[in-house]
């Protein structure tokens, strides 16, 4: 009987053991933050335009009342990949006719009229965040970062970063047309 | 070509590492005297062949080879020479290689300085030494090639991390390896005691100069890495219970742990199994930082660039060694109990509660380190375990240990006089009990948690003088008979009383500077003043340094009290062009009674005003103490470590057993 307690420590090492070797999934990231506001509403905010841009600012009324699949990306002037992420929505919106809106991060109006000037504007909707209020309701961890957001207004998917290179935009597109094909279908239904 | 014989010479110590593994403990087994004396010549020719690939490693940093990748990507052209030479353990690769250079220089240093243990006993220890240096060398070789060339060569090299940059952190992990690797010491001992079947209080005597010299070394580790962290890492803190400091402070406690049950073993024979399984269980938790650290499985501010491949081996690796001591524990200990026996209130009982409460202390520290991983593998939930945790479990362990560190050396073996020992500690308690009181009463109720440890530190530091002024009779009998007996007194019985010291002294820098710290964050232009603990200091500006890779924005602080000048302190931000990353630098003030502590930042917002700095002051009180104790710590382990007692003496006693006893079984 007392011979069996000196199997103990084995037992609980090799019981370590497994979930060391679970933890050591070449997929899994330990530093990876899933997003607390998968598949919950957008959280309340309303945002007012950017000055002297001319497109409307937006909120959560605007998100919840959309009636379609909605991408929310915050960006900034000041943000280097931002530049280089532009032309990928640019693209994107143009291909798959998405609705865009942008959140803009901590950023001054003559600034950002001058970059959307410069590299055109994909966006349908600016809202101008200057005190990131915004950003600390959406539990952003940087700049930029893209929603999905469903046409009832829930928070689908979160890309943290820019959507740069084939397999971000891979990822990125099946996303959304899963939520597409889901909107789609739901509408069907009804 | 240089870099090429390195990777020779450490092939070659891969096969005499596989030498080693097989001949001298086949030869004890058969009773072959040339098998086992073969140990001497390979574990020589180890040190020289690893000892030479790390030279060759070293000389590829001096001369900036960028045609090795490791070289190319851990350091740089412009980088001082003594930054290069400690890139070349800067990085995974490098590090390894060190381990390695340690791992076998503990073996020679067996074979050098334990002429004295048995030949089977030794021969065997250094077969088990040599599987784990096969194992790390494998590993180096199959995964983590140092000498991997780059071609086409870059122009120059990406630079270390400029955080890494610091004679602190350059002295740290050869010392934390050198705790780490020499715990490998006590472990293959007792893995050779396990396969011999026999384990008595010589071996213990033997295995003890390795612990103390484990645990000295990685004292002075663990407390120079939190020294580092203290002014370099620009936190203000000293612990942060971050996974990678967890897994050196686990084995440290442990090792404590074995330190304490390995003299019952020495004196009395008893606890023969367990002190064998901290043995086993403290090399295992070096082995398990190791792979922490260098694997990614955690999140940590330390961690290595990551490959799975590494990983999975490394796993392998851990699996083979801790599985498999572990396996041979189970098989072969129940056999090796008995001993003496002891009254619930003796030496012994005492060191059997401070056991249980270093390895419960242990098991929180581990438990908490892995229990994100846990969590993330059954639920999906993903969590971070910091201080709270920590601080809840482990203070209310640690307390009792050290009122008891304060009982137990007055505490006699077998049999203790509990009533006897209560009449001598009478008035250490009052004292304590009364500055305590009197600390409260001064802080106006304060934690209450820092006054009662406090009072059991304050506790600590009087019963261990006590004891030690008991035994040379100080003040009890003329000065010149006390300074007699002070001679003749064990080193070892000093080494105690210093560490003992040593942590009570500790205890105050850790309580002050965690209970009674201030801190001011304020947005600061030139001329703006801010006041701390009785301090002013005025923020005067901030002027931009070259230094010989950084240029850094140096702030100027003029720090008065009461209208007169204390100091002017210089905290900086420093850019690193090479790596385009930026460090702070702080400013200390140190005293004795607390340290104030300064560091300056870019603004975060673009709201603030042109030119505003962040400026961040802290105020810790008595934080000096953590390093002055963490010094006696390390001065009470060398002292004990010279005792001769240790090197001559009781060994030759059972020199007369024969040296070729088959297992006991």
């Amino acid at each position: 009987m007392k011979r069996i307690l000196f199997f103990l420590p084995v037992l609980l090492v090799v019981l370590t053991g497994g979930f060391l070797l679970w933890g050591l999934d070449a997929d899994r990231n330990p530093s990876a933050i899933p997003s607390v506001l998968i598949s919950q509403p957008v959280p309340q905010f309303d945002l007012p335009p950017v000055e002297g841009l001319g497109l409307p600012g937006f909120g959560s009324v605007e998100l919840e009342q959309a009636g379609e699949v909605v991408l929310v990306n915050v960006f900034a002037s000041w943000c280097v990949p931002c530049r280089a992420e532009h032309a990928v929505l640019t693209r994107m919106v143009r291909e798959t006719g998405v609705v865009l809106m942008g959140l803009n991060y901590k950023d001054k109006p003559a600034d950002i009229t001058a970059w959307l000037d410069n590299l055109g504007n994909p966006y349908d909707r600016v809202g101008s965040d200057l005190d990131g209020r915004a950003g600390i309701e959406w539990g952003i961890s940087g700049v930029p970062e893209t929603f999905i957001i469903g046409a009832d207004g829930l928070v689908l998917y979160r890309y943290v970063g820019p959507i740069i290179g084939p397999k971000a935009e891979a990822e990125f597109l099946t996303a959304l047309e899963q939520a597409q094909q889901a909107q789609a279908e739901a509408e069907a239904g009804v | 070509m240089i870099p090429e014989i390195g990777q020779f010479a450490l092939a070659l110590a891969l096969v005499l590492a596989l030498v080693q593994s097989v001949l001298p403990i086949v030869g004890a087994a058969r009773g072959n005297k040339l098998w086992m004396q073969s140990a001497w010549a390979t574990s020589l020719g180890l040190v020289l062949f690893v000892g030479t690939a790390f030279a060759a490693l070293i000389r590829s940093f001096i001369v900036s080879d960028f045609t090795v990748a490791n070289v190319a990507e851990n350091s740089n052209s412009l980088q001082p020479l003594f930054f290069k030479i400690a890139a070349a353990w800067g990085s995974h690769e490098g590090s390894l290689v060190l381990w390695v250079l340690i791992l076998t220089i503990f073996g020679l240093s067996v074979s050098l300085f334990g002429t004295n243990i048995p030949a089977a006993l030794r021969a065997r220890t250094l077969s088990v030494q040599a599987w784990i240096v096969v194992g790390f060398l494998s590993f180096l070789l199959l995964t983590s090639n140092p000498f991997d060339r780059l071609i086409p060569p870059p122009a120059d090299g990406s630079d270390l991390n400029p955080l890494l940059q610091d004679i602190g952190i350059i002295i740290h992990p050869p010392l934390l390896y050198l705790g780490y690797v020499g715990f490998s010491i006590v472990f293959s001992f007792a893995v050779a005691a396990l396969i011999e079947g026999r384990v008595d209080e010589a071996w213990a005597r033997w295995v003890r100069p390795w612990t103390l010299a484990a645990w000295t070394s990685l004292t002075a580790g663990i407390a120079l890495g939190s020294w580092w962290a203290y002014y370099e890492l620009g936190w203000g803190g000293w612990w942060f219970w971050d996974p990678v400091e967890n897994v050196s402070f686990m084995p440290w406690l442990l090792g404590t742990a074995l330190l304490h049950s390995a003299i019952v073993t020495e004196k009395r024979g008893a606890f023969k199994s367990w002190t064998i399984l901290l043995a086993i269980l403290t090399f295992s938790l070096s082995l398990l930082g190791t792979f922490i650290v260098r694997s990614g499985i955690l999140t940590s501010v330390h961690a290595f660039a990551v490959d799975p491949a590494r990983g999975i081996y490394m796993l392998g690796l851990l699996a083979i060694a801790i599985g498999g001591s572990l396996a041979l524990y189970a098989w072969r200990a129940p056999d090796m109990e008995g001993g003496g026996l002891f009254a619930p209130i003796s030496r012994e009982a005492g060191l059997l509660i401070n056991n249980i409460l270093l390895t419960v202390a242990t098991g929180i520290v581990l438990f908490g380190t892995l229990y994100p991983l846990f969590l993330e593998a059954v639920t999906g939930d993903k969590i971070s375990v910091g201080a709270p945790f920590f601080n809840a479990g482990f203070i209310p362990v640690m307390l009792p240990l050290v009122l008891l560190t304060g009982i137990g050396p007055f505490l006699s073996w077998k049999r203790a006089d509990l009533m006897g020992v209560g009449q001598r500690l009478k008035a250490i308690a009052v004292v304590s009990t009364l500055i305590a009181l009197g600390i409260w009463y001064l802080t106006t109720g304060g934690p209450a948690l820092a006054i009662l440890a406090l009072g059991i530190a304050v506790w600590l530091l009087l019963t261990t003088l006590k004891e030690w002024g008991l035994r040379i009779k100080l003040f009890k009998a003329p000065f010149a008979e006390s300074l007699r007996r002070l001679r003749s007194l064990p080193r070892a019985s000093h080494g105690m009383t210093l560490a003992h010291a040593g942590l009570a002294i500790a205890m105050f820098g850790f309580i002050g500077s965690s209970a009674w710290k201030t801190e001011q964050i304020v947005f600061v232009t030139p001329g703006v003043s801010v006041s701390i603990a009785g301090f002013d200091v005025t923020f005067e500006g901030t002027q931009r340094v070259q230094g010989p890779n950084y240029v850094a924005d140096r702030g100027t602080l003029t720090v008065t009290r009461d209208g007169a000048p204390v100091t002017t302190m210089y905290p900086e931000r420093r850019f690193y062009p090479v790596t385009r990353t930026g460090t702070t630098e702080s400013a200390i003030r140190e005293t004795l009674a607390g340290d104030l502590y300064a560091t300056i930042s870019v603004p975060a917002s673009d709201g603030a005003a042109e030119r505003a700095w962040t400026l961040r002051i802290l105020y810790e009180p008595l934080v000096s103490f953590i390093w002055i104790g963490a010094t006696m710590l390390l001065l009470g382990g060398l002292m004990s470590l010279s005792d001769r007692r240790l090197r001559v003496g009781a060994p030759r006693r059972k020199a007369r057993a024969p040296a070729n006893a088959t297992p006991a079984e």
